[in-house]
């Protein structure tokens, strides 16, 4: 009963913090609000007219969700980056950004799942794949193990913060024999997501731009890189605009962090590349619609030509120590690091699965307004996620939420 | 199917041990017979391996899928705000004083069809309930009679088909018979046979071919070869559905059950022949051009948002005749029939010509043939 009495004094607490704020919150919020009811009416257009309003079709029948989709997965298994160190190897530098990260994940967690609805055909259907009332197709499908990972994934990273923020708001320490075993879990879980997600393309025999045995791991090192980069970023944001206190020790570790994931992943890609254009087949033409065009049809040219020098820049500049630890270009290298991935993960990597398609027709992709729109509202809904739950946990480990603290 | 082999291969029935009930000298009604033992413990064998894979479903389904579940208060809850949420509307509308019995009516047959079971897990009875249903909407709504048929596989029938590159000549009459025979969307110009128009003297160059084609044809220099859903044996598109939305039927057929399906489109990215496509917008099909003679599986009408595909007409191969395509084509090139029958002249071919089948590495086993004369 008393626990009860104290979730709802925290619910209301927390609803009174993320309700008041300063004027640069108050816009800031406003703003997402505006970004997500823009969403939400192309979302409206989309439900009315069909995913005929989208720039898919036949030819290419994922686009910008799926994308998004699959980049975010790689941010939600980020986190684990910065839980191992804190609750596994209990190296204390990390404890505040770990509850930031771990929001960060279900912030990410969130979108991803906004993201599969908005690009289901039938998503008033979408009780059929709830096991037990509808078929649940395991194990045969991927998508359902996908499905089975990312909901835990969603529970271990709510349970494990929460636990953790009660205690505190009571004033109490929390208790590691309770919280460990579900961050040891969320370990391996973080990298279940990702693989398995990898799996999902990696899988189709149909898609030879996906079925290569690489997929898996580039997709981890590419998540272990913009993950962390996307922290570092968030960190450095709420240090600049909050009292909460995140010492230069800590981001220069995820640094570290971001810096040998990116080269690792600078590696895999110059193995994707040697394969496929050393010795070309049919099933690099793929990878040479990507990066050269075919038959004159070039769309994904300027994305993949941004993200490449992004990417190799932002890798050279982070293997510099000098460079690496000066903070603001630190900021810079996280922040061309996560657009070159955001492109080369989502776009560069959907989009051409389906070009040219099974029988070499090629027929271009480009997102429509609405589709736009209702991307925008979903990353807008994510940021108003994060930016809630990041208030109200800075606001308990600051001490100024309190249990009966009046 | 050998088990030494580490993939799928296609039982065409050369293996098969069959027990006809006329092999056996005893007669069908005693009981003393060997063979009658092992074929009852064979059906018990099967039946408990489907309980063990699918669980209770499979003996309850369409509402009882749903609802005749043993549950706790929390699965209780969990299906009362699923079901809510959506029936709400429909609820008010069956329960009012004002409205007539045809609105009512409407409205339980929606209510009914929004929580049904998947067709595929459905006894015979559930298939004909839904199939009456859906023919009784259609009638409420528009005051015409369409005939809907949940007609079940045969037995011994595996469908087949295949394709004389020799003859087509690109006339398309397979196409647009397809298009009139299976209600396909108008608007979208949804077509399931795709004819592509290939060069003389480069072989099957499918990257160089144009399959969207409006000129006279036969083309000088050019032949032709038409692609539509090869109905798989062991199709990678079934794997990969996350609801079981789509399934191979017990005579080849790979069907999809239209209100089952999600629309998350991962099918249309595992196939590797093109053979699916999607409804981005409501079908639409003029009310004079429809064709009322139905199937469940084949081509009644589709919302938007699902998959569809090409059935071998199911409406009318189950009948024991040839899909449209095969029907319309002036030229005979495309050959159907019955892989099992050792008379049917899929066989014949099959035995006679030398044949193949596209990206036959992908260990997907089509049951679509190509040769030449």
């Amino acid at each position: 009963m008393r626990r009860l009495q104290v979730l709802k004094s925290l619910v209301f607490d927390s609803l009174d913090t993320i309700t008041k704020g300063s004027r640069r919150y108050n816009l800031w919020m406003g703003f997402l609000t505006f970004v997500m009811l823009v969403g939400m009416y192309c979302y409206s257009i989309q439900l009315e007219h069909g995913l005929s309003v989208t720039g898919m079709s036949d030819r290419v029948s994922w686009g910008l969700y799926i994308s998004n989709f699959t980049f975010l997965v790689g941010v939600a298994a980020a986190a684990v980056m910065l839980v191992m160190p804190t609750y596994v190897l209990h190296d204390i530098d990390f404890k505040q950004a770990v509850l930031i990260g771990e929001g960060l994940a279900v912030a990410a967690l969130i979108m991803c799942l906004a993201f599969v609805v908005a690009d289901m055909g039938g998503p008033s259907v979408l009780w059929h794949m709830i096991p037990g009332i509808g078929v649940f197709n395991f194990p045969n499908s991927m998508l359902t193990w996908d499905v089975i990972v990312l909901n835990g994934y969603l529970f271990l990273n709510i349970s494990i913060p929460f636990y953790i923020l009660f205690r505190h708001y009571q004033g109490k320490e929390s208790k590691s024999k309770v919280y460990v075993p579900g961050a040891i879990l969320s370990v391996f879980w973080a990298v279940a997501i990702h693989l398995v997600t990898a799996f999902l393309y990696q899988g189709l025999q149909a898609r030879p731009f996906w079925n290569n045995a690489l997929l898996g791991p580039r997709f981890l090192a590419s998540a272990f890189a913009a993950g962390p980069a996307l922290i570092i970023l968030v960190l450095a944001i709420i240090r600049r605009f909050t009292e909460f206190k995140i010492e230069d020790k800590t981001i220069k570790k995820i640094a570290m962090v971001v810096t040998v994931a990116a080269q690792i992943n600078l590696i895999m890609l110059v193995s994707e590349l040697f394969k496929e254009f050393y010795a070309p087949t049919h099933h690099s033409e793929s990878a040479y619609y990507l990066f050269f065009g075919l038959h004159g049809k070039n769309a994904l040219l300027p994305w993949i030509w941004t993200a490449i020098p992004l990417n190799v820049l932002a890798t050279v500049m982070l293997t510099f120590h000098k460079l690496r630890n000066n903070l603001n270009v630190l900021y810079f290298c996280c922040f061309i690091l996560f657009i070159a991935i955001w492109i080369e993960k989502g776009f560069g990597l959907i989009v051409p699965g389906f070009i040219p398609g099974p029988y070499g027709k090629i027929e271009e992709y480009m997102p429509t307004g609405v589709e736009i729109g209702v991307t925008l509202g979903i990353w807008a809904l994510g940021a108003f996620v994060f930016t809630i739950l990041a208030k109200t946990a800075i606001g308990i480990e600051l001490g100024h939420l309190r249990y009966k603290k009046k | 199917m050998s088990k030494s082999k580490k993939w799928y291969s296609l039982d065409l029935g050369f293996n098969r041990k069959k027990e006809s009930s006329g092999s056996c000298g005893c007669g069908k009604t005693s009981g003393g017979c060997q063979s009658h033992e092992k074929e009852m413990s064979d059906e018990a064998y099967l039946e408990a391996a489907v309980t063990a894979s699918i669980g209770e479903e499979v003996k309850k389904d369409g509402f009882e899928q749903v609802f005749d579940v043993k549950m706790d208060r929390r699965t209780a809850f969990k299906k009362l705000t699923a079901s809510l949420l959506i029936g709400a509307g429909a609820v008010s509308t069956s329960c009012s004083v004002v409205s007539g019995d045809d609105t009512k009516e409407k409205a339980q047959i929606d209510w009914e069809e929004q929580f049904k079971g998947n067709y595929k897990l459905m006894t015979d009875n559930e298939k004909s309930a839904t199939v009456e249903r859906l023919m009784r909407s259609y009638e409420l709504r528009t005051g015409k009679n369409i005939s809907m048929t949940s007609e079940n596989a045969k037995e011994d029938v595996l469908f087949g088909y295949a394709f004389n590159i020799s003859k087509c000549q690109g006339y398309m009459d397979c196409v647009n018979a397809c298009i009139e025979e299976n209600n396909q969307d108008r608007n979208s110009e949804m077509q399931y046979i795709r004819i592509h128009e290939m060069k003389d003297g480069k072989g099957l160059k499918f990257d160089e071919s144009d399959d969207n084609y409006y000129h006279e044809v036969p083309a000088e220099g050019h032949f032709y070869m038409g692609t539509q859903c090869f109905h798989c044996d062991n199709p990678p598109c079934v794997e990969v559905c996350p609801v079981q939305a789509t399934w191979r039927e017990d005579d080849g057929l790979v069907v999809i059950d239209y209100d089952w399906c999600v629309g998350c489109r991962y099918c249309m990215a595992a196939c590797p022949y093109d053979g699916r496509r999607f409804n981005w917008s409501k079908p639409e099909v003029p009310e004079k051009e429809i064709n009322k003679n139905q199937h469940y599986l084949g081509n009644r009408m589709r919302k938007k948002g699902v998959m569809e595909k090409c059935t071998f007409c199911v409406q009318r191969s189950r009948k024991g005749q040839n899909p449209a395509c095969v029907e319309a084509c002036p030229t005979g090139a495309r050959i159907f029939g019955n892989l099992l029958d050792p008379n049917s002249t899929i066989r014949w071919v099959l035995e006679n010509k030398k044949v193949f089948r596209l990206k036959e590495d992908l260990g997907t086993e089509p049951k679509f043939w190509y040769f030449m004369d």
